[in-house]
């Protein structure tokens, strides 16, 4: 049977940006850092004090005030970005279409502000202290759940939850269920909420975090000789995947078309990334494969970049032998410079942002790249954003565990 | 004890989300107020935080009406 072409018909967001998908694509291409001293909470001795929050963001505006308390802020995000997506894309789920419509939304940890608080109450009072909602507030799937709970979508609905690479995965793996024809639309993308204590201290004993406390807007600062970690964000990233037919048959704006998907693993370690980058190459090649595109085709590429040591040198290394001279030629950026790293989101806002380069034909900066790390010479369009033609956009995202997701996307006129 | 009556569909109201206005002493939660089984647990756990009091989950079960509430915290405070 032949596969069915998928496209992109809408697009919501959620980051430290901003809230929605215009205030948070100004900021990107403005040179914005989302990055501040942490607000949620205060605990003085925590070596790090600085994240990506949302600010302004109001669940209630998304879902009815009954329903919020029994969601924790990772749902919520994934709710409200759905929902902006879905009114982007114009698409209706109807009683005749609603088996053709599904979702899957990754998430890298869930409900862990949620774990940390009725964990206390469990402690202080028993069980009777323990909310009903506590299971279904924490799960990674109830955020594809309540999505299709609240748009009647009785499609495949799924999660996924390979850390970093979470969205990545959800985005990939919704794109196959359409071309091989199981479902007409996908409410896809990512989405991540746990800036808490426990979490923060976990990444911090870790040394996977930045402790540049006081200047929090230079923190995220990947391919740079002074990065020290990464900075933990939060937020969704959600886009209407459609098969084409579908799209045109209603007559639906396309922003671009996803073609390639690859993933690999790096069977290494559990958090280091393989030595010589070879999970990441072998990934971005299998994405490229299965776009039936060679290397030079691709013009741009939306890094994973986290601003850690280990990835951007490794991430450079892969791309260099999978590109090898036209890994000086092409344009790279990390929006993690300004939004931090959204974890299980971070797939999610970076197609998002791949899908708009594309369409405005305009490439994100990479911020904060003041002294480039020798190890890191290509081109990751520091400071400044600037036009350029892109006919193909690939985004990568790289997770805890060695696991690795790759997509690429395709300008298309039609 | 109308103001515990007054407590209770406040509390009610703040739980399921629904205007105090609707809430009638003869609503079933479930029927009238639009809760499910797991509402129903949570309203019982913030009627025993309000009221400090415990209600066993025997007791709870046979809470169904806003009434029902009513009349067992009633008793419970005497």
């Amino acid at each position: 049977m032949e596969k069915k072409r998928v496209v992109i018909t809408g697009l919501g967001m959620i980051t430290p940006l901003g809230i929605g998908v215009e205030k948070s694509w100004n900021a990107v291409l403005a040179g914005v850092s989302g990055i501040g001293r942490i607000t949620r909470y205060n605990d003085p001795n925590l070596p790090v004090q600085i994240a990506g929050e949302v600010k302004d963001f109001v669940p209630e505006d998304y879902i009815h005030p009954k329903e919020v308390k029994k969601m924790d802020r990772f749902i919520h995000f994934a709710m409200a970005a759905s929902e902006m997506a879905l009114n982007d894309s114009g698409l209706k789920i109807t009683e005749e279409n609603a088996e053709r419509v599904g979702v899957l939304i990754g998430s890298g940890i869930g409900g862990l502000p949620a774990i940390e608080h009725y964990h206390k109450a469990y402690l202080e009072g028993g069980h009777r202290k323990v909310s009903p909602f506590f299971i279904p507030m924490l799960i990674i799937n109830l955020a594809a759940g309540n999505v299709s709970l609240r748009y009647g979508a009785k499609g495949p609905n799924s999660a996924v939850a390979t850390a970093c690479a979470s969205g990545n995965h959800a985005i990939g793996d919704a794109y196959k269920i359409i071309q091989r024809g199981e479902a007409d639309a996908m409410i896809a993308g990512g989405t991540e909420s746990v800036i808490s204590p426990l979490a923060v201290a976990g990444f911090t004993i870790m040394k996977a975090l930045s402790r540049r406390n006081d200047a929090p807007e230079k923190a995220s600062r990947p391919f740079d000789i002074d990065r020290d970690g990464f900075v933990m964000g939060e937020g969704a990233g959600i886009v209407i995947l459609e098969s084409l037919e579908s799209a045109q048959e209603r007559g639906a704006r396309i922003y671009a078309e996803l073609c390639g998907y690859g993933m690999s693993s790096d069977a290494y370690h559990i958090t280091t990334p393989s030595i010589d980058g070879d999970g990441a190459f072998r990934c971005m090649r299998a994405a490229l494969k299965d776009a039936q595109i060679q290397p030079e085709q691709i013009n741009y590429i939306n890094a994973h970049g986290t601003s850690t040591k280990f990835n951007d040198e490794l991430e450079t290394m892969a791309i260099k032998k999978l590109f090898k001279d036209h890994a000086y030629k092409l344009a790279i950026s990390s929006t993690k410079s300004m939004t931090g790293h959204l974890l299980g989101a971070a797939g999610g806002v970076e197609a998002v942002f791949s899908v708009l380069s594309i369409c405005n034909n305009i490439i994100a900066p990479t911020i904060n790249l003041d002294n480039p790390d020798p190890l890191c010479d290509l081109d990751y369009t520091p400071h400044k954003a600037r036009k350029a033609d892109i006919e193909y956009a690939l985004s990568n995202s790289f997770g805890f565990g060695g696991t690795n997701a790759c997509i690429v996307f395709k300008r298309t006129i039609f | 004890m109308a103001e515990i009556e007054g407590k209770v569909k406040e509390i009610i109201s703040k739980q399921l989300g629904i205007d105090v206005g609707q809430i009638k002493l003869e609503s079933s939660f479930i029927e009238d107020l639009g809760a499910d089984s797991l509402d129903n647990v949570e309203l019982v756990m913030a009627f025993e935080e309000a009221f400090g009091i415990q209600i066993p989950d025997e007791a709870a079960e046979k809470i169904t009406k806003v009434q029902d509430a009513v009349d067992y915290i009633k008793g419970k405070l005497g």
